[in-house]
């Protein structure tokens, strides 16, 4: 018998013996099992972890994107606000410097005034107490010539007294030449 | 290749059997009934220990260990071995798996990475020492592949249709009128239940089958022409054989790996047409 001749009406379609049917199915259902429980699940949970990593990654990188926004706005408040602390102390200087400026002047002013009503009153003083001698000295020194030109004592006359203090209230009623 | 035992029988002069006999599986231990025999009577172990089921269980046991070997601790960045591992592995996962059924696709990725590289293992034993001959060029396993695809796709698609339901989606197209039914429906019914199958089988095994018949022809025809005593233009002709099956040992590698794949996608795509949901 040839070969491949056969046997049967299916000639060489048909398997000279069922073994090699039998034993290709039990072989490619082993080869399937292995698949299946080892080999395939080692790669998609290799494919699985690499995802992961990939999409990780990223994550990262966005995060530490954001961290670097947000310090970023942060110090830019902060600048904008070290910005508006600096002009308010600028202006409080400027505002307490202008009120020591005034407040000194208002001093200066006030001693200024005290120091004119000082020597004012002094020589207000001075003026009226070289007045009183004046009268006093004035007074008598006129007794003393009206009686040596009358010849007698006016000494201790009343009358005389009273004549000579009108008198000089007569010239102090006139305007005080200043 | 048994070429040069073949020679040395061809030059006696005889019309040789060529090297076909190597179609024939030859049992690794005969029994005394075998030999006694020529081969006509058996025991069991005269047919379930030959040299061709050993080569489809070694086949099964290269891709076991090339596929434990690449994914042995993987990393996510990958050493070469695991990326070779994985260019294979992408290739049915994502060019077939994916592209051909969609969505749950995962699901049917070990059987077809287990077809692809069962089938692509043992075609490539055509080629390769030690055995020069490719495992589904025996029918047997052949149809056991294509019985086993038969039986996924449909299952596959009574599970996700129900029986009548799924029935009904492969023997009535959508849009045909009632009446054409009465001719369209049986010709779908052959079509999807019978010739499928029957196709799968049936290409595998011819196309491997022929392609390794021709690398015998040119082979052992081109050793007998070429050792042919006194006559020049038939040892020409066979040295020219020769060469030439350089290059159908080449095609045959092609056809290889090219019947491996089109086992895989046309399993992928009948799995495909068993869960859609248009008739």
């Amino acid at each position: 018998m040839l070969p491949l001749e056969g046997t049967g009406p299916l000639g060489p379609l048909l398997p000279a013996h069922v073994s090699e049917f039998v034993v290709g199915i039990v072989l490619f259902i082993a080869i399937i099992v292995v698949m299946n429980k080892v080999i395939v699940p080692r790669f998609e949970k290799m494919y699985a972890e690499r995802t992961d990593a990939i999409r990780g990654g990223m994550d990262k990188a966005e995060q530490a994107q954001a961290e670097a926004q947000a310090a970023l706005a942060t110090y830019k408040q902060r600048l904008a606000g070290a910005d508006d602390e600096a002009a308010q102390i600028r202006d409080d200087a400027k505002a307490a410097g202008a009120q020591i400026v005034a407040s000194m002047r208002a001093k200066a002013d006030d001693d200024a005034r005290r120091i004119v009503d000082n020597a004012r009153g002094q020589m207000e003083a001075e003026r009226s107490q070289a007045v009183d001698s004046l009268r006093k000295d004035v007074g008598s020194m006129a007794t003393v010539l009206a009686g040596k030109i009358l010849g007698q004592s006016l000494q201790n006359d009343a009358t005389v007294r009273g004549t000579v203090d009108s008198f000089i209230d007569s010239l102090d009623q006139e305007p005080t030449p200043s | 290749m048994a070429s040069g035992a073949m020679g040395l029988t061809l030059l006696s002069g005889e019309v040789p059997e060529f090297g076909v006999s190597a179609f024939d599986s030859q049992p690794l231990f005969p029994s005394e009934v075998w030999k006694t025999s020529g081969g006509e009577h058996y025991v069991w172990s005269d047919i379930w220990i030959t040299n061709h089921i050993c080569m489809a269980v070694i086949g099964a046991l290269v891709v076991i260990g090339f596929w434990l070997i690449v994914s042995h601790k993987m990393t996510i960045v990958p050493s070469k071995r695991q990326w070779f591992g994985e260019y294979v592995y992408n290739i049915i996962r994502n060019g077939v798996a994916r592209e051909m059924i969609g969505e749950g696709y995962h699901t049917f990725v070990p059987w077809l990475l287990g077809l692809f590289c069962f089938i692509l293992v043992n075609n490539w034993f055509g080629e390769f020492f030690p055995f020069m001959f490719p495992t589904f060029s025996k029918i047997g396993f052949a149809w056991g592949l294509a019985i086993l695809s038969w039986l996924l796709y449909n299952y596959i698609g009574i599970r996700r249709h129900g029986f009548a339901h799924y029935m009904k989606k492969m023997t009535v197209p959508a849009g045909v009128p009632p009446l054409l039914l009465i001719l369209i429906s049986p010709l779908e019914f052959i079509s999807n239940f019978i010739t499928r199958p029957v196709t799968l089988g049936i290409r595998l095994f011819a196309n491997l089958f022929a392609g390794h018949l021709m690398v015998l022809i040119f082979v052992v025809g081109g050793t007998y022409l070429l050792t042919y005593t006194h006559n020049a233009p038939y040892n020409i002709a066979g040295g020219a054989s020769l060469l030439m099956s350089s290059f159908i040992f080449a095609l045959e590698l092609l056809v290889g790996f090219l019947q491996a794949y089109i086992f895989t996608v046309l399993t992928a795509q009948y799995v495909s047409s068993a869960l859609s949901d248009e008739h």
